[in-house]
């Protein structure tokens, strides 16, 4: 356990009251460019208001919360595995977002997922999420027939 | 009785062989899933919606229905094995689960928590049947203006009132909220928090929240700190058949557990923890093998786990009846409901009888498959759970990828599916309530529609709100339920009572 009993201010704490913030700030400018149609609808203002200004309370909750040492203690973090995992999501993004298709990105993700579990056989794992990815194709596209982005690899079943 | 002709006519939808075939593939794919570490009931019906996109309502429904118990049985086999509890209702199966199967006495361990589940969930279902046509007349009786009330209440009790912290809680409640109002506002056709996305103007699909919450980020998070803590599975040694002691310690607290399980889980007070504590609690004060308590006793496996399944059936009470999801699974399966376009609550009874009784006619049918399926096919659920971690993962996020994209074939929906995964992670390392967000996504909108109808008929007159008995008596208890966790330190306390 990293932090003490004794209370001490909490830095991530207070980040994420900042961010709860910034979300709250966003909601109220997204709603100021809202136009009020019905008299008698109490319109789509509303809520976004309700919202906007719950967050901000809470932000000041959490601000608090940070203050006084109430966020639960945490374990030390392990970047690498995040970053493998998260690499290999864009990968699969940026491939189906440019026609490649989603056999080679989830193979590829696959590949970084099992990687980030500490698995040392990146080329036998990409094999194994290729073959995934064809059967998944075969389940989903073809006996269920949906739709699945289609790249140079797809088009050959 | 009207409740049980009711029954019969969805027994003889439910038997139909397509829709008991749909049963016995919904039980089979959620318990195998449900099994998997780390993957609860919600994820597990998150990441088998995409495969009834095609059915018709009724097959795909009664699919659900066998999905959901299935997942909820699984879950259990899971924590009582590798003391992972992939939600927190298991966590009081865990404790005394598996130091049995420590012990050596996994087998009577998943037997009991098996036939502890079927019993917990009959009775419980049954309730159901029973308590559906009176809330239902009720109800009918309700204006949008009692309905937003209650769904006030709903919205404190799933976050605020019984969580470890109501800040946290809440804060989780308006994430949730913050993104119920992304798209296109029906009533005015303008569009909010969209930013010119078109994929945003369609709202957020609640499976895409779902399964980034639970599935990416329990994946970024368990890999975070893989290097501190590592699963160990228990073999199942020994008979897996109880004793004639073991039922003897077995039948009571499977009806104390229900009786805990079922009312607090069709309150709309949300959460199944609650009950399976109160059980456990329950068990190790009446037992009379105290000494075998923090050994593996059999009551602290059989009280929890029905304490669970009757509270997993009591939420489908306000989720059919009033169309009012109380927990992260009810959500789903509200999800589920709405992609055929239909709508829970009391016109769904009149509408669709055939529908909803044949969903709950199917319950009855995926516990009684539940339990004759379960304790054979131990061996192969148990190889399921040897599936090293690695592939595990990297499997759970390629079908959590698959089924986003086959929902909506846009790179847009995996952006959020990811950024999704990133919000599931950061929260569990900060230990904020996660069912609070996709309850908040899904009923927000709910609420603001009914409370802009319960304006529009009262000409914008906010007193209507307050001169509705039902609707000022709601909104009463949820202002008590709001403030009281600030006043009363540790009301969620009484779940920590393990020691």
């Amino acid at each position: 356990m990293s932090t003490s009993s004794q209370r001490r201010i909490d830095v991530a704490g207070l980040v994420i009251a900042l961010l709860l913030l910034v979300l709250a700030g966003v909601v109220w400018w997204d709603m100021t460019k809202l136009q009020i149609l019905s008299p008698y609808d109490l319109g789509p203002k509303v809520m976004p208001i309700v919202v906007s200004a719950g967050l901000t309370l809470l932000a000041i909750g959490n601000v608090i919360g940070a203050l006084r040492g109430d966020l639960p203690a945490r374990d030390s973090l392990d970047w690498k595995p995040i970053f493998l995992i998260l690499g290999g999501l864009a990968s699969l993004i940026l491939l189906i977002a440019f026609g490649g298709g989603f056999m080679i990105g989830t193979a590829i993700l696959f590949a970084t997922t099992s990687a980030a579990f500490g698995r040392r056989a990146f080329l036998t794992d990409l094999l194994i999420g290729a073959v995934i990815a064809v059967l998944i194709y075969l389940l989903f596209g073809k006996l269920l027939t949906l739709s699945l982005p289609a790249g140079p690899l797809e088009n050959l079943f | 009785m009207e409740a049980f002709t009711s029954l019969a006519s969805g027994l003889a939808v439910a038997i139909q062989p397509m829709n008991l075939l749909f049963a016995l593939i919904g039980v089979l794919l959620g318990t195998a899933v449900g099994v998997l570490p780390g993957i609860g009931p919600a994820l597990t019906v998150a990441l088998l919606l995409p495969i009834t996109f095609k059915l018709d309502p009724a097959g795909s429904i009664i699919m659900f229905a066998g999905i959901y118990y299935g997942g909820m049985y699984g879950g259990s086999t899971t924590a009582i094995l590798i003391n992972t509890p992939g939600e927190s209702a298991s966590m009081a199966t865990a404790l005394e689960g598996n130091l049995m199967a420590k012990a050596g006495r996994g087998g009577p361990a998943l037997a009991t928590s098996a036939i502890g589940s079927f019993v917990a969930g009959t009775i419980a279902t049954l309730g159901l049947t029973l308590l559906a046509p009176y809330l239902v007349e009720i109800a009918v009786s309700f204006g949008p203006e009692d309905y937003f009330a209650l769904m006030c209440v709903a919205f404190v009790t799933v976050s605020a009132t019984f969580g470890d912290s109501p800040v946290r809680g809440l804060t989780s409640l308006f994430i949730g909220l913050l993104l119920g109002l992304v798209g296109i506002d029906l009533l005015s056709g303008q569009s909010r928090l969209s930013f010119g996305v078109p994929e945003l103007y369609d709202n957020i699909e609640v499976t895409t929240l779902a399964v980034g919450l639970f599935a990416v980020g329990e994946a970024l998070y368990v890999a975070s700190r893989r290097h501190i803590h590592e699963e160990k599975l228990e073999a199942v040694r020994g008979s897996l058949w109880m004793t004639k002691e073991d039922w003897k310690r077995s039948w009571k607290p499977w009806l104390r557990g229900t009786a805990f399980g079922f009312p607090i889980g069709a309150l709309p007070a949300g959460g199944a923890e609650i009950p399976t504590f109160l059980s456990y609690a329950t068990e190790k004060r009446l037992t009379k093998h105290p000494e075998d308590f923090g050994k593996g006793a059999i009551e602290g496996v059989a009280g929890p786990e029905a304490a669970n399944n009757a509270s997993a059936a009591g939420t489908l009470v306000p989720l059919l009846t009033l169309g009012l999801p109380t927990s992260a699974t009810a959500a789903m399966l509200l999800a589920g409901f709405q992609q055929y376009g239909l709508n829970p609550g009391p016109l769904l009874f009149a509408e669709q009888p055939n529908l909803v009784w044949g969903l709950i006619a199917s319950l009855f049918i995926a516990n009684g498959m539940l339990l004759v399926l379960n304790l054979p096919l131990v061996g192969l659920w148990v190889k399921l759970l040897t599936i090293p971690q690695p592939w595990l993962y990297a499997g759970i996020l390629v079908f959590a990828t698959m089924g986003t994209i086959a929902a909506n074939p846009s790179p847009v929906e995996l952006i959020m599916l990811t950024v999704f995964g990133v919000l599931g992670f950061v929260m569990r390392r900060f230990d904020f309530p996660i069912a609070p967000v996709v309850v908040g996504l899904i009923l927000g909108p709910i609420a603001e529609s009914q409370l802009r109808r319960a304006l529009s008929i009262s000409l914008g007159d906010p007193m209507v709100l307050l001169q509705s008995p039902i609707s000022a008596t709601l909104l009463a208890i949820a202002l008590i339920a709001l403030l009281l966790p600030f006043f009363l330190k540790g009301l969620g306390r009484f779940k920590a009572v393990e020691d």
